[in-house]
């Protein structure tokens, strides 16, 4: 059978989740180099419509595995239905997007596949005939190049953002019906309603200046610094996880996978490393300022201007100098 | 409940890094502290340890020197440990690395086994998933919330973007834990003597290899990565830093 890449897209609740045309760009890159075809499979039950949107991608066959278990998530019948549907087509390659969804269910799917996954790649290299999926390491500090052992179906997941769902390229596909194959005992997890815990007072995705704050601003008290600072730019103050975790700042006020995905003109991060899970949610920001101590840090990577240095000097003095330059 | 609880010994976070000669991995010589989401695991398990009895106890695989994370777990209350204990742990996969671990676990016969969502360093987010593949038993992800249920587990579970889930789930599982579930505890004096005399078993390399096959993915390189974006650095005493990086701000990028 000719080798075949397979985008397994998400939906939740009947709505598409958009990430997945990210992972049908990945593949189509991936594509014009090894000359695999690109197919794509919807998993749940009832979601022929979706499937007509991913079928106006350049792709080769859209299949909508269906069945009444698939309705509302659940690793187990997930598993059993992908474990089936990837055996009988045996593509070379199968890509995810890098979701909550796909981190609960991808490493089980793999081993029962008796095969490996690749989790969170940033991207990819084809060299000399041989696949390459590169991912951060040591939160980032480092990237790997990583192969797989072996024969296919290789599985790999890539990280929100690694590529862009607007640039998949437009076709038009054939949809193909399935019905998923469903296992005879129940799911042993019972899902319940997907909520929010309250309604967000502060809408970070609609602030033109965010000030976050990391680790680095070390007690509590020391909020005041970055709030100073924020209110000379006119901004919101924002944290990363830990921040919030210590419970100095609320949830809500937390940029990152877990928290809000934000991109305003200005973004200042204050003692912030820049982990892969805060800079999903802030890299789309217009211009990144970046204070730290260590000059390795991951965030000077992506930030326009950078800092070494003590945050405890710098930002009072900068928040000085800006109320100077308004004022001016 | 008798609760397993996998933890792992990381580089510290601003442990400056090496390369090693080959450019294939870290070079040893650094501070390694415990991965944080695994700190967050053993609290939950003493935490439900101390509600509803029972034992908790901490598992690692790796070098001599991962013994330092299971003695602190045995000062903060863990009852035993077990210490999978061979350089090679460290070049193991995701898979190979669970199925060490549940060969060493398997008899126990635990109720719940606790580990944090992922790692600092691989950040593969694998390992409990595969654990409960390989002990053929239900899990759940990202975790930040337990409450325990005449069935079994009422969860939590975190999704993206502020949203949460309940989920109910029979025992025995596993769960990978989200950082932020609860307050960290700090080991006690009384604590850290009384850890020196709880039992600490070693699992030898021999003992689990049957258990292994090939790692079926492998680092080929490791390297700082390519900067995406020429970053301006700005560098001297804190007035005229403050001085060019407003200049920026207001000339280049036109935010003030």
């Amino acid at each position: 059978m000719a080798d075949t890449i397979l985008v397994v897209a998400e939906q939740r609740e009947g709505k598409l989740n958009r990430v997945s045309l990210e992972t049908i760009a990945g593949a189509q890159a991936i594509s014009k180099e090894t000359g695999w075809p690109v197919e794509v499979v919807l998993a749940g039950s009832d979601i022929g419509s979706l499937a007509q949107e991913l079928a106006a991608k350049a792709v080769a066959r859209v299949s909508v595995l269906e069945a009444p278990a698939l309705t509302t998530y659940t690793s187990d019948a997930y598993v059993f239905a992908l474990k089936q549907f990837i055996q009988e087509k045996q593509p070379k390659l199968v890509l995810f997007p890098h979701t909550y969804q796909v981190r609960d269910f991808a490493p089980r799917l793999a081993l029962a596949l008796d095969r490996s996954l690749i989790s969170d790649a940033v991207g990819y290299k084809y060299e000399n005939g041989r696949l390459l999926f590169t991912r951060q390491m040591f939160q980032g500090k480092f990237a790997a190049d990583v192969s797989f052992a072996g024969d296919g179906p290789w599985l790999a997941t890539f990280q929100i953002g690694a590529f862009r769902g607007d640039q998949a390229e437009a076709g038009s596909a054939p949809v193909e019906n399935v019905t998923a194959a469903v296992s005879e005992g129940s799911p042993r997890v019972t899902p319940h309603e997907v909520f929010q815990e309250a309604k967000q007072a502060v809408d970070l995705s609609q602030s033109e200046v965010i000030v976050a704050v990391g680790r680095g601003i070390k007690e509590q008290k020391n909020l005041a610094l970055a709030e100073e600072l924020a209110k000379a730019l006119g901004g919101e103050v924002a944290a990363s996880r830990p921040i919030c975790d210590n419970g100095w700042l609320p949830l809500e006020r937390q940029i990152g996978s877990s928290g809000q995905t934000v991109a305003p003109k200005l973004y200042v991060a204050l003692g912030i490393s820049g982990a892969i899970q805060h800079l999903v949610g802030m890299k789309g920001s217009r211009t990144i300022v970046a204070i730290n101590k260590d000059p390795e840090a991951p965030i000077f990577e992506i930030a326009d201007v950078g800092v070494v240095g003590n945050l405890f000097d710098v930002v009072p003095a900068l928040t000085e100098e800006i109320k100077k330059a308004k004022s001016a | 409940m008798k609760i397993l609880v996998c933890i792992k010994q990381v580089p510290q976070k601003d442990a400056p890094l090496k390369l090693n000669e080959s450019g294939t991995w870290i070079r040893e010589d650094v501070s390694y502290e415990v991965n944080e989401p695994d700190a967050y695991a053993l609290e939950e398990a003493l935490r439900q340890k101390e509600k509803h009895g029972g034992e908790v106890v901490v598992i690692t695989a790796g070098p001599v020197r991962a013994q330092q994370v299971l003695r602190e777990a045995l000062a903060k209350g863990a009852d035993r440990a077990i210490h999978l204990e061979d350089d090679k742990f460290v070049q193991l996969d995701s898979t190979n690395t669970a199925r060490a671990i549940a060969a060493a676990a398997a008899e126990e016969n635990f109720d719940l086994i606790v580990t944090g969502l992922q790692s600092d360093d691989f950040g593969a987010a694998q390992t409990g998933v595969l654990l409960a593949e390989i002990l053929g038993l239900p899990h759940a992800t990202i975790i930040i919330g337990i409450e325990k249920t005449d069935s079994g587990l009422r969860l939590k579970r975190e999704l993206e973007a502020g949203h949460y889930q309940f989920i109910d789930l029979p025992t025995p599982a596993v769960l990978t834990i989200q950082s932020g579930i609860n307050k960290l505890r700090y080991a006690s004096l009384i604590g850290i003597k009384q850890a020196k005399n709880k039992p600490l078993r070693k699992v030898a390399w021999a003992e689990v290899e049957p258990k292994l096959s090939k790692n079926l993915q492998q680092i080929e390189r490791l390297y700082v990565p390519v900067k995406q974006k020429k970053t301006e650095m700005i560098e001297g005493p804190a007035a005229e830093v403050a001085r060019k990086v407003t200049e920026y701000l207001k000339n280049t990028a036109r935010v003030i």
